[in-house]
């Protein structure tokens, strides 16, 4: 069996249990043992319906953890083992998931890890791997993530906002390791996109909406951004041809239909941007004016110092580098890469001295190592453009 | 047995070879030399031999306890005379021997003109955990 489609019941496992009258936390290391236990014995005997072998099987370590939990304590439970069978979940069960799993009283990385772990279904040991920390250290932040969040009604609407929020840091993470946390970023988005839709009657949200646009487009050039030895291709110089044209029409298509609903936010005017570099069939061809309007939309929605020093570069790409150093000097210089801003437009400005130094500043303050390593061949180059 | 191999950005004895900072290379030279590293991190993936690798911003403090209800005090940024780690690299080989052989190749990472950089690199053996057998 495929281990996606397992991990796609692990939300709706837990929501049974809940039903049951477990509580979350116990409900949910119940479901990941059984997961475990899972992904151990289906390879060799796989189940006649896998949804049903997972509830059974949770609901037993359910049991048994809360006998051995009462026995400690010197005191009689009674627990059903065959429970009564109750109201089937529905998909409001896996909203409220997502809600409770990102709660604004979790650090982001607790409800970063917390998500994947309930709503996403990994395990413990996968989502270690792709944060590279030791499996014990996040067991214990999702375990205290838990404690945190317990007693805390399931029963209510949560903040959407925190949600797309952790998402959007899901698939930020990119591939790490053997996992793919983008293209589960993705999933639990799409699948995000269908519980908003159904919940509220079949109106979709324009921000989840508009998040799912934003990942589908920045996905779609994925292959291009990395050159050999794992080095970063800005977009400029990308091979338009490697993008997925798929993953842009489906991006665009889903970006206007949220953008009809005119209730503009963040994350459908980032997409708007992404699609207008994904429309340029070359980098010269970008529509910058259109670009730019965008930001200044976006500024209106979020004022972020990160959008004012992209817009300055949008801003030097439509009306020149003078205009876009202009729109710089209205940015704090403590915001990140500043300087390697400064740096592309003091080059396209002809101050090559001046745009060599300020790309190895840049690269000092680079925080990976491939946008480090970009950085230094950029002042190379430009140190190499003086001296010929 | 496990070693931590140290790249400084600067410190440590005086440069066999003095080059110049990477900027100041050509681009292709830069590439060349971020290849090496990439290629050397592969090859010892390879041999079972690699255990971890980290890249560091120079960038940071020093900081210190400064008594009960008192804030941390900082030290900081670093001074320009002051030795400086870049990063570093994990390897589990053999023997001491093994190690050094292994940081011989690294620090002969090709810089300008394609010729080694002669790089000092400090090699440093881990404390194991203490044996099961105790006598």
């Amino acid at each position: 069996m495929d281990p996606s489609l397992l991990r796609e019941l692990v939300p709706a496992v837990i929501g049974v249990l809940v039903r049951r009258g477990a509580d979350f936390a116990s409900a949910e290391d119940a479901v990941q043992e059984a997961l475990i236990r899972a992904l151990e014995a289906w390879p060799d005997e796989p189940p006649r319906d896998p949804k049903a072998w997972l509830v059974t099987v949770a609901w037993r370590k359910f049991v048994d953890a809360t006998r051995a939990e009462a026995s400690r304590r010197g005191r009689e439970l009674a627990v059903e083992i065959e429970p009564p069978a109750g109201p089937a979940p529905d998909s409001d069960d896996t909203l409220r998931l997502y809600f409770l799993c990102a709660h604004p009283s979790l650090a982001p990385a607790s409800a970063v890890a917390l998500t994947l772990r309930a709503v996403g279904g990994l395990t413990t040991r996968q989502i270690a791997a792709a944060y590279l920390v030791p499996e014990a250290t996040m067991a214990q932040r999702i375990s205290r993530a838990k404690r945190r969040i317990a007693g805390l009604p399931l029963d209510q609407p949560g903040d959407l906002g925190t949600v797309l929020r952790v998402l959007y840091l899901v698939f930020n993470e990119g591939y790490s390791g053997d996992l793919d946390l983008a293209a589960e970023a993705i999933r639990l988005t799409r699948e995000l996109v269908t519980l908003t839709e159904r919940s509220a009657g079949g109106a979709s949200h324009p921000e989840v909406a508009g998040l799912l646009a934003l990942m589908l487009l920045h996905q779609a050039r994925r292959a291009s951004r990395t050159g050999p030895g794992g080095r970063l291709v800005p977009l400029a110089e990308q091979d338009r041809s490697r993008w997925d044209t798929g993953l842009i029409t489906e991006g665009v298509e889903i970006l206007q239909t949220a953008l009809a609903l005119d209730r503009l936010g963040e994350y459908q005017a980032q997409a708007a941007i992404a699609a207008l570099h994904a429309d340029a069939p070359t980098a010269a061809e970008t529509d910058w004016v259109q670009i730019v309007e965008w930001y200044d939309e976006l500024l209106r929605i979020t004022a972020s110092p990160v959008v004012r020093l992209n817009r300055a570069v949008a801003v030097g790409e439509a009306d020149g580098p003078g205009a876009g150093l202009a729109a710089l000097a209205e940015v704090e210089p403590d915001v990140p890469r500043y300087a390697a801003v400064e740096a592309y437009l003091r080059e396209r400005a002809g101050d090559l001295e001046r745009a060599a130094a300020l790309y190895v500043e840049a690269s000092h303050a680079a925080t990976s190592v491939p946008e480090r390593d970009h950085l230094t061949r950029q002042a190379a180059r430009v140190r190499h453009l003086v001296r010929s | 047995m496990k070693y931590l191999l140290l790249k400084h950005y600067r410190g440590g004895p005086k440069p066999a070879v003095e080059f110049a900072p990477m900027d100041q290379w050509t681009p292709e030279e830069v590439d060349a030399h971020i290849q090496y590293m990439h290629d050397f991190a592969a090859r010892l993936e390879g041999t079972g031999e690699f255990v971890d690798g980290q890249a560091l911003t120079p960038e940071g403090a020093f900081v210190r306890y400064d008594g009960e209800g008192r804030p941390p005090v900082t030290d900081g940024p670093f001074a320009e005379t002051k030795d400086l780690i870049a990063g570093w690299m994990i390897i589990d080989v053999e023997s001491w021997d093994r190690a050094v052989e292994l940081a011989g190749e690294l620090s002969a990472a090709p810089g300008p003109g394609g010729d080694p950089i002669y790089e000092w690199l400090e090699v440093r053996p881990f404390l194991a955990p203490p044996p099961a057998f105790s006598e």
